[in-house]
C-alpha cells in the first residue's frame, strides 16, 4: 500500500507539463540514438547528458530527460536490426536473427510493430520489477557498512566483464584505469594533491562528464573518419514497410513468450554484470529451446523477433535496481546514468529512498509514461524512424561531434576540458581497436573516490586492521560473488560469446 | 603484437603511477591508511593485467592503412586546434569551419559540407544560445 502512495506522488512529480514534455523529447531522440547504426543507448545517453546540464534542469527532470533517452535507445535498436541486419549495439543483435528474415518476407511493418510491443511489455514488467524489488534491497544495504560497501564496488567491478567478456584481463585493466583517473585531484580526506603535477586545472579532479563524452561519443566521430563511413547505410536497397500493425493472431502467439522472456530479462538486468546483452540472448537461447518444434526460429518467427526484445528491455529496467537502490549500476548506460546522478549532487543507494523520494519516485513513474509514449511514437510512426535512418552520417557525425563540444564547453566554459575530451577521444578510439571495454573505465572514475573513502574509512574504524574487510558474513558473501564473477568467465565465457556470434554468422551466412 | 605493446606500455604505466603515488606527500591530518595506499593498489591491478595482456595477447586488431590513420590525425588536429582557437574566433565562426572539415572528410562534396557546417553552427547557435540561454564562446564579431 505504501509502495502505491509513493507511486502516486511520483506521478503527481511526472505529470506536470514540463516532464511530460522532456519525456516526449527523451523518447524521440532516444528511439533516434538507438536507431543509428553505430550509436547505442550509452552513446545517446553521452551525447545528450550536457544537454541537460546547459538546460539547466533540476534532478528530476534531467533524470526523467536521459532515462527517457536510455529507454528510447533500448526501443530504436531494433529498427536498424529489423530493417538493414546491422544491429545499433549489442543487446539488438539477437533481434536481427528472426526479424531481418520476417522483413525480407515483406513482413517488415509486422516484425516492427510487434517488437515495439514486445519491448513495451518487457519494460513494463520490468518498471513494476524495480518498485517491487529496489526498496527490498534498499532494506539489505542499509545493514552495510564501509567494509560492505568495499567489496560491494569490488563485486562490481569483478562482474562488468560479464560472461559475455573475452579478455577479463582488459576488463580488470579498463577498471583500474578508470580508477586511477579517480585519485587525480586533492584528497578528500588529507587534503594533499595527488596525480596533478602542478596543472590547477586538475586539483578538482577530472571532471567525469568530459571523459564519457570523449570516450562515448568523440570516439565513435573518429571511428567514421577512420572508415570513411559517410553514406547512411539506408541508402540503396529499400524494404517497404508494409502494415504497420501486427495481426491478432501473431500477437497471441507470441504473448507467452513476451511474459517468459521479461521475466528472464529482468534477472538478467539485475544481476551484476549481465546486463542486456545477455537478456536478450539467453531469453532468445530458451525461447528457441522451449517452443520451437518446426524449426522455425532463425527464418523469420516472430517468436524469435519478441523474445529478445521483451529480454533486452526487460533488462535495460532491472539494471535500474542496482544502480538506484546500491549506486552500483548493472549495465553501461546506467553507469552513463549514475554520472549524471552524481553531477547533479545525488548519491544513489539505500539513503536515496528516504532523503529524496521525489527523486525515486518521479523517476519511476516517468518510466511507465515513457513506456507508454513509445509504444504510441513507435507503431503509427515507425515510418518516420525509418526515413530518418535515412539521414547520411557524414551529415550527422559532424553534428554530433559538435553537440558534444558544445555541452562540454557549455558546462565548464574552458578550452581546457575541451583538450581533455578530445585526449579521451583518442584514447577511447586506441582502446575500442584493442577491444578494451570503456564501461569500466567509466564507472572507475565515477566510484573511486567513494570506494577508496570506504576502504579508508573501514580500516580506520578497526584501527588499521584489513582483515575487517572480511570480518562480517555479509561482506564474505559480497567477495565471494564477486570472485566467482571473476574467474566463471575464465570459464565459460568464451563459448558463450562464441555462441552468440556464431548465431549472427550462420544467419549470414543463410540470408547472403 | 598490438597486444604485447600494449602490455609493456601498461606495465611502463603501472611503474610511473606507483612511483608518483610513492612521491606523494603524507600530511599531518592523515588517517590509518593515508593518500597512498590506493593508488599503490590500483597500480598493482594495472601492472598485473598490463602483464596478462602481453603474455597472452588475443588476435591482431584491424589496424587502418596509413592514409586512414593520417585521416584520424588530422582530425584531432583539427579538433585541438578547434579547442584552442574557439574563444577567439567566436563560436559561430569556428564551428562553421571544424563541421564543414568533418562533413567534407567523411565524404560530402564542397558545396554540401559547406552547408553542413553553416547549417549546424547556426542550429547550435539558435537553439542552445537564444532558445536556451547558453553562453556560447563570443569572438570579435559578438557571435
Amino acid at each position: 500500500m505504501e509502495l502505491l502512495s509513493s507511486l502516486g506522488d511520483g506521478f503527481a512529480i511526472a505529470l506536470t507539463w514540463q516532464n511530460l514534455l522532456l519525456a516526449l523529447l527523451g523518447c524521440f531522440l532516444g528511439t533516434i540514438m538507438g536507431a543509428l547504426p553505430g550509436l547505442g543507448p550509452s552513446n545517446g545517453v553521452a551525447i545528450l547528458i550536457p544537454l541537460a546540464f546547459t538546460m539547466g534542469l533540476g534532478a528530476t527532470p534531467s533524470l526523467i530527460l536521459l532515462t527517457s533517452v536510455y529507454y528510447g535507445a533500448m526501443y530504436g535498436g531494433r529498427i536498424s536490426s529489423i530493417l538493414l541486419n546491422i544491429p545499433g549495439d549489442e543487446p539488438a543483435m539477437m533481434t536481427c536473427l528472426d526479424g531481418h528474415p520476417m522483413a525480407k518476407k515483406g513482413l517488415a511493418g509486422e516484425a516492427l510493430s510487434l517488437s515495439g510491443v514486445a519491448s513495451f511489455v518487457g519494460a513494463f514488467f520490468a518498471t513494476w520489477g524495480l518498485i517491487l524489488l529496489a526498496p527490498q534491497l534498499v532494506k539489505i544495504a542499509l545493514l552495510f557498512g564501509p567494509a560492505e560497501y568495499f567489496a560491494l564496488f569490488a563485486l562490481a567491478f569483478m562482474t562488468l566483464g560479464g560472461v559475455s567478456s573475452t579478455n577479463q584481463a582488459k576488463s580488470a585493466f579498463a577498471a583500474a584505469l578508470g580508477l586511477g583517473l579517480a585519485t587525480i585531484g586533492v584528497d578528500t580526506q588529507t587534503g594533499v594533491p595527488r596525480f596533478t603535477y602542478g596543472e590547477v586545472h586538475l586539483y578538482d579532479g577530472l571532471d567525469f562528464l568530459v571523459a564519457i563524452v570523449g570516450l562515448f561519443a568523440l570516439s565513435e566521430v573518429f571511428i567514421f573518419l577512420e572508415h570513411r563511413k559517410g553514406k547512411s547505410d539506408m541508402e540503396g536497397g529499400k524494404l517497404s514497410i508494409g502494415r504497420l500493425y501486427p495481426p491478432m493472431s501473431m500477437l497471441k502467439q507470441c504473448t507467452p513468450t513476451m511474459l517468459r522472456t521479461s521475466f528472464l530479462g529482468f534477472i538478467a538486468g539485475v544481476l551484476p554484470g549481465a546486463g542486456a546483452s545477455l537478456g536478450s540472448f539467453i531469453s532468445y537461447s530458451m525461447e528457441k529451446r522451449l517452443v520451437d518444434k518446426e524449426g522455425t526460429f532463425g527464418t523469420g518467427d516472430p517468436r524469435g523477433v519478441a523474445a529478445p526484445e521483451a529480454g533486452n528491455n526487460a533488462a535495460a529496467g532491472g539494471a535500474l535496481v542496482p544502480m538506484l537502490a546500491l549506486g552500483v549500476p548493472g549495465s553501461g548506460t546506467t553507469a552513463v546514468l549514475l554520472a549524471v546522478l552524481l553531477s547533479l549532487n545525488i548519491t544513489p543507494g539505500p539513503l536515496l529512498f528516504t532523503e529524496n523520494p521525489d527523486v525515486v519516485w518521479g523517476l519511476i513513474a516517468a518510466l511507465f509514461i515513457a513506456n507508454f509514449m513509445l509504444l504510441a511514437m513507435n507503431i503509427p510512426m515507425v515510418g518516420l524512424f525509418t526515413r530518418l535512418l535515412m539521414v547520411p552520417s557524414r551529415i550527422l557525425m559532424p553534428i554530433v561531434a559538435m553537440v558534444s563540444f558544445v555541452g562540454i564547453y557549455g558546462i565548464s566554459g574552458s578550452s581546457f576540458d575541451l583538450l581533455v575530451m578530445i585526449g579521451f577521444g583518442v584514447l577511447g578510439w586506441l582502446l575500442r581497436k584493442l577491444d578494451v571495454p570503456l564501461v569500466p573505465i567509466i564507472l572507475g572514475t565515477l566510484l573511486g573516490n567513494t570506494m577508496e573513502n570506504n576502504l579508508r574509512r573501514a580500516v580506520t574504524i578497526d584501527n588499521g586492521d584489513w582483515l575487517t574487510l572480511i570480518d562480517s558474513p555479509l561482506s564474505i558473501v559480497l567477495w565471494t560473488i564477486a570472485i566467482i564473477g571473476f574467474v566463471l568467465p575464465l570459464i565459460i565465457g568464451a563459448r558463450v560469446k562464441a555462441k552468440m556470434y556464431q548465431n549472427r554468422e550462420d544467419l549470414d551466412a543463410i540470408t547472403d | 603484437m598490438s597486444d604485447r605493446i600494449f602490455g609493456v606500455f601498461g606495465i611502463l604505466l603501472a611503474i610511473v603511477f606507483a612511483v608518483s603515488a610513492v612521491a606523494i606527500e603524507e600530511s599531518f591530518l592523515s588517517d590509518a591508511v593515508g593518500p597512498k595506499v590506493f593508488p599503490l593498489i590500483i597500480a598493482a591491478i594495472l601492472g598485473l593485467s598490463s602483464a596478462v595482456i602481453a603474455w597472452r595477447p588475443d588476435p591482431e586488431p584491424d589496424w587502418p592503412a596509413f592514409d586512414r590513420l593520417a585521416e584520424v590525425f588530422a582530425a584531432v588536429v583539427v579538433l585541438i586546434l578547434y579547442a584552442k582557437f574557439l574563444p577567439v574566433a567566436g563560436f559561430v565562426i569556428a564551428t562553421m569551419i571544424v563541421a564543414a572539415y568533418l562533413a567534407w572528410r567523411l565524404g560530402s562534396s564542397l558545396l554540401e559540407a559547406i552547408a553542413v557546417g553553416i547549417g549546424t553552427s547556426v542550429g547550435i547557435y539558435v537553439i542552445f544560445h537564444l532558445i536556451l540561454g547558453l553562453s556560447l564562446a563570443r569572438g570579435p564579431l559578438g557571435f
